[in-house]
């Protein structure tokens, strides 16, 4: 016999699963058998996302929390599509349609609420039960089903009733090009969140969408025999519409409660456990009401339900649910939208801070009480809402500068602030420059960028400070300022832009980096551009180019990372993140053997060892036997993977084949800047792939979008998307052809999310998908090359490029004093 | 009056292709680190091991153009003289040096007696 007790929850909403979720996730499920009654013949979908279905904007399949197998594989007995007619108290069991019985130990009551429908005359369909064709209300899939296939063969839909539902739905009408009005029994639209001046904003930045707005119009009668043909007001008018979706409000779903004699007033009552006026019943969600209020918002409700679940499992036993401040923030139709607390003030001293500017329908207020938020409103811009939602929630002090919360001045601030900022403000973080110092070296002379970078150091670190630092320039060296000739060069040494110097390189057959500056800098080899030539000439020439070694930066030289101490880091390549016992064993032992200080596990999924003497490189490849990670150098880098379809129950696709397969193929490819990618499963993004310079994203359907120029370092930038593909083999030849394009065409040093910006994403789209140049069969066919150039630099383990290659010091003997000599000093 | 006689030693540091074309290596003289350059144009310098900014060990870094650019943070100096160019760093200690018929590195080294 089973020592748990057993749970029973009535409703499989957004409330009644959620509570489900909390419960099992504090190991609820080894204390109780549960069971559920879901009024709808599906796992649970995110009700909120329903006027996305509608709209067109997310498929029904997008919206689901947990399938119908996620229930059995956490043994929760789902009574899916089972009504429950009544509670029966005295023998502590629920009964449900076809006789279905489950008794309880303990009862969750999360039966949510309904729509609320008007008294309006013509709404039932006078032939058949349920409503005459073409009424609907809006609350489920199957309510979201039916007035899309509906709305395929109307011309106009009418919406009853003006609120946050009702404009969704009208979003969902519209998108889907019917005619729509939404009609209003109040003043102005939103009322319960707007005011009057807000809701008539509003009200103009819908109609400029092409929705018609009605307001103060009771609807007293839908029109039409068999069918919709409009609806009947009041005041006398009327209005054409094949079709109408009642949003009225929503009403909580108290019968079942009341029936049992429960105390029920708006919703169930509860206590701040939970617990309804029968101890062993409880209610969450919209059906329940505590300290008189109902909520009908997502937040509240997951507040509710973690503290249900906290005591039933006896987590925290002391968890109590004290009610919610109200606030939200969505969009409504396209129109930023956030509200919390009062909407008017109340006493004479509060205080109201408004801002309304119509023609771009930006409207704010708030509502202020002893320096405290009381209420806010934002409609169209909502930049503030984070900091005012902290006050408001927090209770915290206001700025006196009301405008601060009005306005984010953070954007003005920053240019505004460095000609204000004080001489000692740090600009540089990464080498300590000093504002004062910058502008001192422009008044020393340095009118240029790249000549005032050169001086002070400023902007040579990440470089995230050039901007600041160039605006710096501009404004103190006013007409003084100079443009550097070079600064349009690949490289500084080299008096060429990228495409001219390629040309040269090809024409005169320059295969080494002394060849070039013999060539084309009249022989003065600038060291500042060695490294930049040695990667081009590699990307040009790929297994023709002829190495010279003291062009590489250290790093390439001994293929590892130099760090501080001169110990270097080493990095295998561990493919798609995905290792063995076996190779994790071998780590470990050369880690051992070597006394490697540090073994860290790095942000691209490998093992870093850290602090390897260079003498030591040779040894340790070879007894990693493992390929170098190229974990030092301008090329690809890595490619991050989430696990993907094979093991994640939300993933689909197989980003971990995937990855491994880019990493296999571009591995080492040498580019103007490092590259990183990732692969990721489903649109979770669990691996970062939008922040990446390439990433992979599985969609439903087999699909992958392929991202680029992401960035998440000193600049962070959400990857766009490239293009859409269904397959593996096209997801690798758009990044094989984007890489091509990025190596041929970016400035040295320049990432690809800095490349991206430069040449506009459409234009890398049109060359890359549309081969609107027609080079997109080059570009495929210099990418095979240089893949088909691999070599692991590794093996230079075996066979040094130089028998000093990993050697730092020399050895020297000292011989005979051959001269001396009386210095004239000393006296 | 003191006098001092200063008096140079010599340290044969072995023949100069043990150092790549174009990269340096370092040597122990002593209680002292030295570099050795041998640039691209056949011209070999020596000079103290060590960037004067954070101890980095310019043997390591590019050298072109008679400059040598630290590989820790790009600080670079000229490799005759030992001078800063484009930062306030001290010059480098610099020392005479010459290849014997042989091709071996000769290192003229101060050694100072009373």
């Amino acid at each position: 016999m089973s020592e748990k007790q057993k749970l029973v929850v009535i409703g499989n909403g957004m409330a009644g699963a959620r509570f489900v979720e909390d419960l099992l996730a504090r190991g609820g499920g080894n204390q109780f058998d549960i069971v559920m009654f879901g009024d709808e013949p599906y796992g649970n979908y995110n009700r909120i996302l329903l006027s996305g279905v509608l709209s067109g904007t997310h498929q029904a399949q997008d919206i689901f929390i947990n399938s119908l197998a996620w229930y059995e594989e956490n043994n929760v007995k789902l009574h899916a599509g089972v009504r429950v007619q009544r509670i029966d108290r005295i023998t502590k069991t629920v009964i449900g349609a076809d006789d279905i019985a489950e008794s309880y130990d303990k009862l969750v009551i999360a039966t949510g609420s309904s729509p609320f429908v008007p008294p309006v005359e013509g709404i039932k369909s006078d032939e058949r039960e349920g409503n005459k064709d073409g009424v609907f209300v809006f609350r489920t899939l199957d309510d979201c089903d039916g007035i899309a296939k509906y709305a395929e063969n109307a011309k106009s839909a009418a919406v009853i009733g003006g609120g946050l539902l009702g404009l969704e739905a009208a979003r969902g009408l519209a998108n889907r090009g019917v005619e729509t009005h939404v009609v209003h029994l109040m003043g102005h639209l939103m009322d319960v969140q707007l005011d009057g001046k807000a809701g008539k904003m509003l009200r103009n930045s819908m109609e400029q969408m092409g929705v018609n707005v009605h307001t103060e119009k009771a609807t007293t009668a839908i029109l039409g025999n068999g069918h919709v043909t409009g609806l009947q007001f009041k005041d006398g008018s009327a209005l054409e519409c094949d079709m109408v979706v009642i949003s009225a409000g929503i009403r909580p779903n108290t019968q079942l409660a009341k029936d049992a004699g429960l105390a029920v007033e708006r919703g169930i009552v509860v206590d701040d456990t939970m617990t309804t006026d029968d101890p062993d019943i409880y209610s969450v969600g919209e059906c329940a009401q505590h300290r008189g209020m109902v909520y009908g918002l997502v937040a509240p409700l997951w507040e509710q339900t973690a503290v249900l679940a906290d005591r039933l499992t006896g987590r925290k036993t002391e968890a109590a649910y004290t009610g919610s401040k109200l606030s939200t923030k969505l969009k409504v139709m396209g129109v930023d939208l956030a509200v919390m607390g009062r909407k008017e003030p109340e006493n004479d001293d509060d205080e109201v801070v408004l801002y309304s500017e119509p023609s771009r329908g930006v409207y704010k207020k708030l509502i202020v009480r002893d320096g405290k938020l009381l209420g806010a409103m934002l409609l169209g811009d909502t930049s503030t809402a984070a900091t005012l939602l902290q006050s408001f929630d927090r209770g915290s002090e206001l700025p006196e500068n009301r405008a601060e919360l009005l306005f984010d001045l953070s954007g003005e601030t920053k240019s505004q602030s460095v000609a204000d900022l004080p001489d000692d403000a740090q600009i540089c973080n990464c080498n300590g420059v000093s504002k004062g110092a910058i502008v001192g070296a422009v008044k020393g002379g340095c009118t240029s960028l790249k000549k005032l970078c050169d001086a002070t150091r400023a902007g040579t670190g990440c470089g995230a400070c050039k901007p600041q630092v160039e605006e710096i320039l501009q404004f103190s060296a006013g007409d003084l300022l100079t443009e550097d000739a070079s600064a349009h060069y690949y490289v500084p040494g080299v008096p060429l832009a990228k495409p001219e110097l390629i040309a040269a390189i090809q024409a005169q057959n320059l295969k080494s980096v002394s060849a070039v500056f013999a060539a084309l800098a009249n022989g003065k080899e600038d060291p500042g551009s060695k490294a930049g030539l040695a990667s081009l000439l590699k990307t040009i020439w790929h297994d023709q180019y002829e190495d010279e070694r003291d062009a590489r930066f250290i790093n390439d030289r001994v293929h590892a990372n130099i760090q501080k101490d001169r110990t270097f880091s080493v990095v295998p390549r561990i493919y798609g993140g995905v290792t063995s016992p076996d190779e994790l064993r071998r780590i470990a032992d050369v880690a051992d053997k070597y006394q490697v200080p540090m073994v860290k596990i790095t942000g691209g999924q490998r093992i870093d060892l850290l602090g390897v003497k260079k003498e030591d490189l040779p040894g340790v490849w070879k007894d990693l036997g493992m390929p170098s990670g190229h974990a030092y150098t301008k090329a690809f880098r890595t490619c991050k993977t989430c696990v993907g379809s094979e093991f994640c129950r939300f993933g689909v696709g197989d980003s971990t084949g995937l990855g491994i397969q880019i990493e296999r193929k571009f591995q080492g490819i040498e580019f103007p800047h490092k590259l990183k990618m990732a692969t990721t499963g489903c649109p979770r993004n669990c691996s970062e792939a939008t922040t990446k310079d390439i990433g992979l994203i599985a969609i439903e359907g087999g699909k992958w979008e392929v991202v680029v120029g992401g960035a998440a370092g000193s600049k962070v930038r959400k990857a766009d998307l490239l293009v859409t593909v269904d397959s593996h083999e096209d997801a690798l030849l758009y990044t094989g052809r984007f890489m091509q394009y990025y190596r041929a065409n970016a400035k040295y040093l320049e990432r690809t999310y800095d490349f991206v910006e430069r040449i506009g994403i459409e234009k890398v789209r049109q060359v890359v998908v549309e081969d609107s140049e027609g080079i997109a069969a080059q570009l495929d066919a210099d990418i095979e090359a240089a893949v088909a150039a691999y070599v692991d630099p590794w093996e230079e383990a075996h066979t040094p490029q130089h028998p000093s290659q990993f050697v730092n010091l020399l050895s020297a003997k000292e011989t005979a004093q051959i001269r001396s000599l009386q210095p004239a000093y000393g006296d | 009056m003191l006098t001092e006689t200063l008096s140079y030693v010599v340290f044969n540091l072995g023949n100069l292709n043990r150092i790549p074309l174009g990269e340096g290596r370092e040597y122990q003289i002593g209680d002292e680190e030295i570099v050795i350059f041998r640039a691209r144009d056949g011209v070999v310098y020596a000079l103290q091991a060590r960037c004067p900014h954070r101890e980095g060990h310019l043997a390591d870094g590019i050298t072109g153009d008679g400059k040598i650019v630290c590989p820790m943070h790009s600080y670079k100096f000229e490799l005759a003289t030992g001078a800063p160019v484009g930062n306030d760093c001290q010059a480098l200690k610099t020392y005479p040096v010459r290849i014997s018929q042989a091709g071996e590195i000769l290192l003229e080294w101060p050694s100072v007696t009373k």
